[in-house]
């Protein structure tokens, strides 16, 4: 299972992460780092260290001066330092994690061994209250992992073991799980044991089991790692926080709802990597949120059709295979025409594919994973923080133009943090709902707007109002069953244009570096960060006649395109996956448009993206 | 616009100028007149009433009603009522399912809605058959029964509605046949009140693809002989003579005759539909002879809502956050100049 692992790790294109094991001087950490950045070192990577272990040779377990680290800052690029910011802390006690909490940024990852966090430990810390419980680090992703236990559970049927052995390899489970964490094989590790304890094979095979142990238990809980993004531009002055892709997400919708005046419905079914909508979403009752988890991904859609015709924010959350679940569901919102925003954060595919890892390959199952003619808007965030205002925008989208919005973001967005400019609802757009309040003579539900096509939204518990909506076609006029051959098609030209006319209400395209020239890079959604710091850089390098169009609108496109791309002579999509958006492009655009894909589970690297730009423009 | 009020309400109310277009004799025709009667009895507001269905000829249901509703997809009604309901806990909601729609492609929903004990009605028409697609077995058919998809006769054994309901922690069980509107209305108005999710099977005779599969027990000739005709409190007794009923024989249901043997009336059991324990509701659902209807499960727990609002008022009363402005800024924040 390991040797299977290994294509995997060589495709590695992490660009630089720094990660600090910390722990007892018995805990073994200087022997994990070690092991570690060797690891990394061999499958190459640059590697930069910085062991700090306590000068007394056994300081008393479990203090404060008794704590030993090994930091390692490894990358695919040139690494200098040991690095200034902990990406991840791996601590096994409390007074690791009380020593080294300074270094490691808010929004970034903790893993304790949750077993070592007992009363004693905690004193001898000097933690009045326990640190995992008393909502302290809430900063933080803190993954609590009984490491100790589980070691013991790994070693119970090996003989010659004594309680100190076994204690002392809960390193190797630590280990286990950065391994599958960065895509590291275990295999240096094990060659390793194999030669240190030639004479003691039940060393060699405590060794291995436990940090397979770990590398499994990682698999399993399905671990994603935590990227974190630095802003590109100077940044627009105002009050920040640091924010987690799917929590921005989740607040987005909070957002919406409190500026729309409706209260939030969630029907959800636990997936990854969508899970902490759900999770972020639960805790806000004194918001009125109604989260509501279902029994599978189509009654987490249906549940949110339900609460949409009875008049709240509807929104449903899922990945990949839970949107192709959700297909039909989606139809019926868009055949009744009822405000609805689906959140597909994208992972890798088909089928149960990668479920941690980031793919952009769910587009065209957005635009077209529905029977018959069925378009919606499809709308996509491009950095952690932006998750806010696309979320926030899908809920206006779908409430003002009363239609399904599915809103793609994927893995690597989702549980990447980056510094978010704080908004207060007072200052978003306003959000002005179709709902109509009492009965109207002559009222007929599918009444529309006559700029925006979309029709009145009325719910139950007004009189007068009281109509009926299904999947069956409906009379253009009355809204009644009709079978009439002219009208289905009339319906199914509304239908398309009220999603069309959506163009005059997203922002146009605007290139960034050169607006005119000999190569337009073009991305939509999650690659926005490796696009832009990769353009950026050639630009700095003097390469002028280069620019960088990203799409956040797919469906609608935005109605500037053509103006945008008449002024380019070659196009260059890059995807996260086998070319879906240059397809779409083709379809709407007769121009020749080049493609760089990836399809790894993995984000663009900044060398290859230079490297293919370089290529095409020299 | 003028509002009619509750009381004034006739089944008129409750129709709509849609030509209904089930096949004439099918008794979705009987089931549609008795719901129209029992909600002007139940006293709730014409734009309070929701019908949520799924797929089939007893979905087109609410496409009937003057009330509002929805025409959903196969089997999801369950699901869609169930955030209609918690949208807006104030209205009154139906589900509108037939047995391939509850039972068949939406059996998931079935089953947790009812464990979950949101507070609404189901009324599943139970024919035995798929009606809209012409006539292939379902999951109520009986075993042998020659259907399009069973030629030689189905091998599928059926599910019992009830028992996989009551199985499904349902609180609220009735049942009754698709030729009685005086008690089915009845019933209809008693599932409105119940608190929770209540759940009425009507044995629906499909007059072209199953015509006459209950008649054994619905027919006016034998239906007082072969039906035992529950009420909460009172003997279960039945028969043309009213001297049939049941006793408890070890651990089986047994059919005794008033003035045989020494038997007499306080012999006979009582029905007792609010017990929680439901044993002695799956042995009557389970029973052949007499083939029981009525309300045989009414036993009243907490509500899905009910839970919600309370852990909703605990936390609205205790969180520091009014509004989002108050969650945004909580925490680490820091200023860029």
């Amino acid at each position: 299972m390991i040797a299977a692992e290994k294509s995997r790790s060589q495709a590695e294109a992490l660009e630089a992460v720094v990660i600090r094991f910390v722990g007892d001087s018995g805990d073994g950490m200087q022997l994990t780092g070690t092991q570690f950045s060797d690891t990394s070192a061999m499958f190459g990577n640059d590697v930069a260290t910085f062991p700090n272990y306590p000068s007394e040779i056994r300081a008393p377990q479990g203090s404060l001066y008794g704590v030993s680290g090994f930091q390692v800052h490894i990358g695919s690029v040139e690494i200098s330092t040991p690095g200034d910011n902990v990406d991840l802390l791996v601590a096994m006690n409390p007074a690791g994690l009380k020593t080294n909490l300074y270094a490691v940024k808010p929004g970034q990852t903790i893993i304790v061994d949750a077993d070592s966090f007992s009363k004693k430990n905690l004193e001898k810390a000097q933690y009045l209250t326990n640190p995992l419980e008393d909502g302290s680090l809430s900063n933080y992703r803190v993954i609590q992992v009984p490491m100790s236990s589980l070691t013991k559970e790994a070693l119970k049927n090996i003989e010659g073991l004594d309680q100190k052995m076994i204690t002392r390899s809960k390193n190797m489970f630590a280990l286990g799980m950065v391994y599958w964490l960065y895509s590291r094989s275990p295999e240096h590790t094990i060659e390793f044991f194999n030669k240190k304890f030639k004479t003691k094979p039940h060393l060699i095979e405590a060794n291995t089991k436990v940090l397979n142990a770990g590398y499994f238990y990682a698999e399993t809980i399905e671990l994603i790692p935590n990227s974190y993004s630095v802003s590109p531009a100077k940044m627009q002055s105002g009050t920040y926080r640091i924010i987690m892709g799917n929590t921005a997400t989740a607040w987005g919708f909070l957002a919406a709802a409190e500026k729309s005046g409706l209260e939030l419905f969630l029907g959800s079914y636990p997936i990854t990597p969508a899970t902490d909508i759900l999770h972020e979403l639960v805790k806000h009752k004194h918001f009125g949120v109604k989260a509501f988890q279902a029994e599978d991904e189509i009654a987490g859609i249906t549940s949110a059709i339900g609460a949409s015709f009875a008049g709240d924010l509807a929104i449903t959350t899922t990945s990949g295979p839970g949107l192709a679940l959700k297909g039909e569901a989606l139809g019926l919102a868009m055949m009744i025409e009822l405000p609805l925003v689906v959140v597909n954060v994208q992972r890798g595919g088909p089928s149960t594919g990668l479920p941690t890892k980031t793919e952009q390959s769910d587009l065209l199952q957005a635009m077209y994973g529905r029977n018959g003619e069925s378009p919606v808007i499809v709308i996509a965030a491009s950095t952690p923080a932006n998750c806010f205002i696309y979320a926030y925008q899908a809920a206006k989208l779908a409430l003002e133009h009363m239609t399904p919005v599915v809103l793609l973001t994927d893995g690597y967005i989702a549980n990447g943090s980056a510094p978010w400019r704080i908004r207060k609802v007072e200052d978003l757009p306003e959000i002005k709902t179709r709902l109509v309040k009492e009965g109207k003579e002559n009222w007929h539900p599918y009444n529309r707007d006559e700029i925006t096509l979309a029709r009145d939204w009325a719910v139950p518990g007004v009189p007068g109002l009281e109509h009926r909506v299904g999947g069956l076609e409906k009379d253009a006029k009355s809204g009644n069953v009709s079978h009439v051959p002219e009208n289905h098609e009339t319906m199914t030209q509304i239908r398309a244009e009220k999603v069309k006319r959506v163009q005059s209400f997203i922002p146009e395209l605007i290139p960034e570096f050169a607006s005119e020239g000999d190569l337009l890079i073009v991305g939509w959604g999650g690659t926005y960060g490796s696009l832009h710091t990769a353009a950026k850089q050639l630009y700095d390098e003097g390469v002028r006649n280069i620019g960088f169009a990203h799409f956040n609108y797919i469906n609608p496109l935005p109605r500037n395109t053509e103006e945008v791309l008449k002024k380019f002579k070659k196009f260059i999509v890059c995807e996260l996956n086998n070319g879906q958006f240059a397809n779409i492009l083709r379809m709407n655009f007769n121009r020749e448009f080049l493609q760089f894909n990836k399809i790894q589970g993995l984000p663009f690297a900044n060398s290859e993206l230079i490297e293919k730009f370089k290529q095409i423009v020299e | 616009m003028e509002t009619v009020t509750a009381n004034n309400y006739t089944y008129k109310d409750f129709a709509n100028d849609q030509e209904v277009r089930w096949c004439p004799g099918c008794d979705d025709y009987v089931i549609l007149r008795s719901v129209q009667k029992a909600l002007p009895e139940i006293g709730v507001k014409k734009e309070d009433v929701v019908f949520i269905s799924g797929i089939g000829c007893s979905s087109r249901f609410p496409y009937y009603m003057g009330t509002y509703g929805m025409h959903g997809i196969h089997g999801r009604a369950p699901a869609i009522a169930s955030g209609v309901k918690l949208a807006n806990p104030n209205l009154s909601v139906w589900v509108i399912t037939g047995d391939g729609d509850s039972m068949a492609i939406g059996g998931n929903h079935f089953i947790h809605v009812l464990r979950r004990n949101i507070n609404l009605n189901i009324i599943l028409f139970n024919n035995e058959i798929y009606g809209l697609t012409k006539g292939q077995f379902s999951p109520t058919s009986l075993v042998g029964q020659k259907t399009k998809s069973s030629p030689f006769g189905n091998t599928q054994p059926p599910f019992s509605p009830g028992e996989l309901a009551i199985g499904a922690q349902a609180r609220f069980f009735a049942r009754i046949g698709g030729n009685a509107p005086k008690e089915m209305t009845d019933i209809f108005i008693e599932a409105e009140k119940f608190k929770g999710t209540s759940l009425v099977e009507v044995l629906q005779n499909c007059v072209i693809f199953n015509d006459g599969c209950y008649v054994k027990y619905t027919d006016k000739a034998v239906r007082e002989d072969k039906q035992l005709y529950l009420e909460h409190g009172k003997p279960m007794i039945f028969g043309k003579e009213r001297n049939k009923g049941l006793v408890l024989n070890k651990l089986k249901l047994e059919v005794v005759t008033i003035g045989e043997n020494g038997v007499t009336e306080e012999d006979i059991l009582v029905h007792d539909a609010k017990e929680k324990d439901p044993t002695m509701h799956q042995m009557l659902v389970r029973l052949e002879y007499p083939l029981v209807t009525g309300i045989i499960r009414s036993f009243d727990d907490v509500t899905l809502e009910e839970r919600e609002d309370a852990l909703t008022a605990q936390i609205k009363s205790k969180s520091k956050f009014k509004q989002t402005d108050d969650l945004f800024f909580s925490g680490e924040t820091y200023e860029v100049k």
